[in-house]
């Protein structure tokens, strides 16, 4: 129920403060480790993948392209290695959009932000610019000094430039490698360094190369916490068995000094292991704290876990006081539980079933698609024609589509009314009730279809009829159903 | 209306503009400064576009604007263009023949395409969109011609047309057999139902067939030729097939007969140049009753 309020008791809201919470830069330390090698190997593997993959070639015969990955828009044609897709067959990317959502759920239930942590493109490129940033103007406490002072000097300037040089040649990279799909790799860097190349090759160089160097220069982990809908999803998504990065509250409070800590463990009292030494939040490249708990700014990407590693093998500590846990063993454990892991259940299996079943088809689909193909369009106008002997003449548009890297010759049958004929508009009839035709390879071609049914034999109703297209050299068929109409 | 430009609001500090509802009073909340200083941005760029593009109606025609754009002139440079980039295409299929035409995949489906258009344009006002025809104009998708069905024959009525007044014109016509006087009526039901007849329609009872051969010998057989099978060098239709321009009943036949038939076919040549003309033709011949 409504209170009534007594409008003298109201009062303006303060609205004195920002709307927004202005940011505070994050100086991640520099670190090592196992996460820290897991990040650095599948950075340059995602990187090698994306910057090489253009040059890769992949021989598909004479007057055919020859690179492995190329969207050809001018020509509609998608290669990929072995596989060629036509525009109509865009749901393969369908299915493979499925399966990649799918993946992101299920490695969610596995290992959490995964996908965040280590494989995101704005997570590697921003760690690829931190980098640099490390290598020009030396590690957090340095970078954080110099930001404070302010003061330009020329080797405080030059740094800055050589930064900023570094990335955006990166960024410039970036957008180069974007282009090269699109397009022969080769003959376009060619083009590209002769300024021979289309004018649409530079703009898209351009904007790849603004949005890689803002998004991974400037706005980094703000990508992450405020543009990013994965997080918010992410968390929906989760559940108590998912493993995530985690402090283990049951070792680390009370949180004491090293000196202290060891005092009191001579007196036998219970004391915690984190020793409060912040190398966890000085590594992070997000600026959070990991032992606040869960958080939607955390991408999981574990290099809190190898700076607490290496302080607990300093001080003689067990590892793992931050590490990879699930939300039942938090709780387990201030109980005095064992841990327990599931990572095989309902959620998973599900996920992974999916992942299986759309899999499965679109392979199946792709390994037994025919690389010939008809469609057929009945003419609306006139639907039939009345002869002048009384027999009646449908006309049909065929599309015929070969798919293959050569030219094909194709006989065409009908099943239709009883002993109608058919006749392919231009074709030379050397066999007068089976026309053949030739299709070029990797095209498709309209035809004008004529069958004309016999006086005797004029279906009262429209009749179901059905072409048939025979690749006569190697016996590979498709055929297409409509209907022919009495006037 | 009294003025309640001063009375202030005690909450947000803002004059009221004085309207009221149910003790609800309206703030004088004024617009946002970029909004204002947008909205006059807006009205120097009208001015600025006023002077630069056609803008201003006059009583005969409108501003000309300094920069003399005209969307007419844009589509004349457009049309320019689409025909710098059919050029060659155009004037292949102007150079080859109709039969060549026809066997080159190419050719044929630019035909074809070119065709179609130029028909829609041109030909379906009578002939209809598919070339279905209608009562007293032909339907070019059968079997049955006029003036033959070659693509030779189809080229020339196009051109030429028939009964246009062209020089080159297909002549030739239905005579008026009863306003004439040259048939008496029961003449005319007799010869109709002979012409019924030929065709295997069911005729009239008690109509005399060895007359209406008679009268079918004396006065028609000249055009139609014997038996009835047509002369398509004058456009006489084929009168034992089951195709008919105008209709089979003896009601049509006998006004057929009484007051003859000249439909016209304009003549294009010189409406359409000789490429598109061409393109008819194999359009025409393509929709599946060509000879």
């Amino acid at each position: 129920m409504n209170k009534i309020v007594n409008p003298n008791e109201l009062r303006p809201v303060d609205d004195t403060g920002p709307l927004y919470a202005a940011r505070k830069k994050v100086y991640p330390q520099s670190i090592s480790g196992t996460f820290r090698r897991i990040k650095w190997s599948l950075m340059a593997f995602c990187l090698g993948v994306y910057y090489f993959l253009p040059f890769v070639r992949w021989n598909r015969g004479i007057g055919a392209p020859d690179q492995a990955v190329l969207i050809d828009l001018p020509n509609s044609r998608f290669y990929f290695f072995f596989i060629e897709l036509w525009p109509q067959e865009v749901y393969y990317f369908t299915g493979l959009l499925i399966v990649a959502a799918v993946a992101l759920f299920l490695m969610n239930a596995i290992g959490g932000r995964i996908w965040c942590g280590y494989l995101c493109p704005q997570t590697v490129w921003t760690d690829l610019f931190y980098a640099v940033e490390r290598f020009v103007e030396g590690d957090r406490r340095e970078r954080m000094r110099k930001d404070k002072s302010g003061g330009l000097t020329l080797k405080r300037a030059s740094e800055i430039a050589l930064k900023h040089a570094i990335w955006l040649m990166i960024a410039w990279w970036t957008g180069g490698a974007w282009v090269l799909y699109f397009n022969d790799a080769p003959t376009l860097v060619k083009e590209l360094v002769t300024f021979q190349a289309p004018g649409i090759a530079y703009i898209w160089i351009g904007i790849l190369t603004a949005t890689t160097y803002v998004l991974a220069g400037y706005m980094r982990e703000q990508v992450c916490t405020y543009m990013c809908p994965w997080p918010r999803i992410q968390a929906a998504l989760t559940d108590e068995w998912a493993l995530n990065v985690t402090y283990r509250y049951d070792r680390g409070e009370k949180r004491t000094s090293v000196k202290k800590a060891a005092e009191l463990r001579a007196l036998g009292q219970q004391v915690g292991d984190c020793v409060d030494c912040n190398q966890c939040v000085a590594v992070c490249p997000t600026g959070i704290d990991i032992r606040n708990g869960p958080q939607l700014e955390c991408i999981q990407c574990g290099l809190c876990i190898d700076a607490c590693d290496n302080v607990m093998t300093k001080i003689g500590r067990p590892k793992r006081l931050i590490g990879y846990d699930n939300d039942i063993n938090i709780h387990r454990r201030q109980e005095g539980k064992a841990p327990i892991y599931r990572i095989v259940r309902a959620r998973t299996i599900a996920y992974s079933a999916i992942i299986a079943a759309v899999g499965g088809i679109m392979l199946y689909v792709l390994a037994t698609r025919t690389l010939l193909d008809i469609n057929v369009l009945h003419d609306r106008n006139p639907v039939a024609v009345a002869l002048s002997d009384g027999s009646i003449r449908n006309a049909y548009t065929a599309r015929l589509l070969n798919k293959s890297g050569h030219d094909r010759v194709i006989a065409i049958d009908i099943d239709g009314p009883v002993n109608s004929t058919i006749h392919v508009v231009g074709a030379d009839s050397i066999t007068p009730d089976r026309p053949m035709i030739v299709i070029p390879r990797d095209s498709t071609s309209e035809l004008r279809l004529l069958v004309t049914a016999p006086t005797e034999n004029n279906p009262e109703k429209s009749i179901p009829v059905r072409f048939r297209v025979t690749d006569i050299g190697l016996g590979e068929a498709a055929s297409a159903t409509d209907n022919f109409v009495a006037p | 209306m009294t003025d309640h430009h001063n009375e202030i609001d005690s909450v947000s500090g803002r004059t009221t503009t004085g309207h009221e509802w149910d003790g609800i009073k309206e703030l004088n909340t004024p617009l946002p400064r970029w909004w204002v200083i947008t909205f006059y941005l807006t009205i120097i760029w009208a001015i600025g576009y006023w002077i630069v593009y056609p803008a201003w109606p006059l009583i005969a025609s409108n501003t000309r604007g300094v920069l003399g754009y005209s969307s007419r002139a844009d589509v004349a440079v457009e049309l320019a263009n689409l025909d710098k980039i059919r050029g060659d295409k155009m004037v292949a299929l102007g150079a080859a023949s109709l039969a060549d035409i026809e066997k080159d995949p190419a050719l044929l489906a630019l035909a074809r395409a070119k065709g179609k258009t130029v028909f829609g344009d041109n030909c379906a006002p009578c002939h209809g969109s598919g070339a279905a025809g209608a009562k007293g104009f032909p339907n070019l998708n059968d079997d049955d011609w006029l003036w033959g069905g070659t693509l030779d024959q189809i080229m020339q009525t196009i051109q030429y047309g028939a009964r246009s007044g062209h020089a080159k014109t297909h002549e030739g016509q239905m005579l008026a057999f009863g306003k004439d006087g040259v048939l008496k009526p029961d003449e005319i039901v007799t010869v109709a139902n002979y012409v019924r007849s030929l065709s295997g329609l069911p005729t009239r009872k008690g109509y005399d067939a060895a007359k209406g051969e008679k009268i079918f010998a004396d006065n028609c057989v000249a055009c139609h030729g014997d038996g009835g099978k047509g002369n398509q060098e004058l456009g006489a239709p084929n009168l034992t097939d089951k195709i008919w321009l105008y209709g089979s009943d003896e009601a049509v036949l006998i006004e057929t007969i009484s007051n003859g038939r000249a439909g016209v076919m304009p003549a294009w040549e010189g409406r359409l140049d000789p490429a598109t003309i061409k393109a008819m033709a194999v359009y025409v011949h393509s929709l599946g009753g060509g000879k």
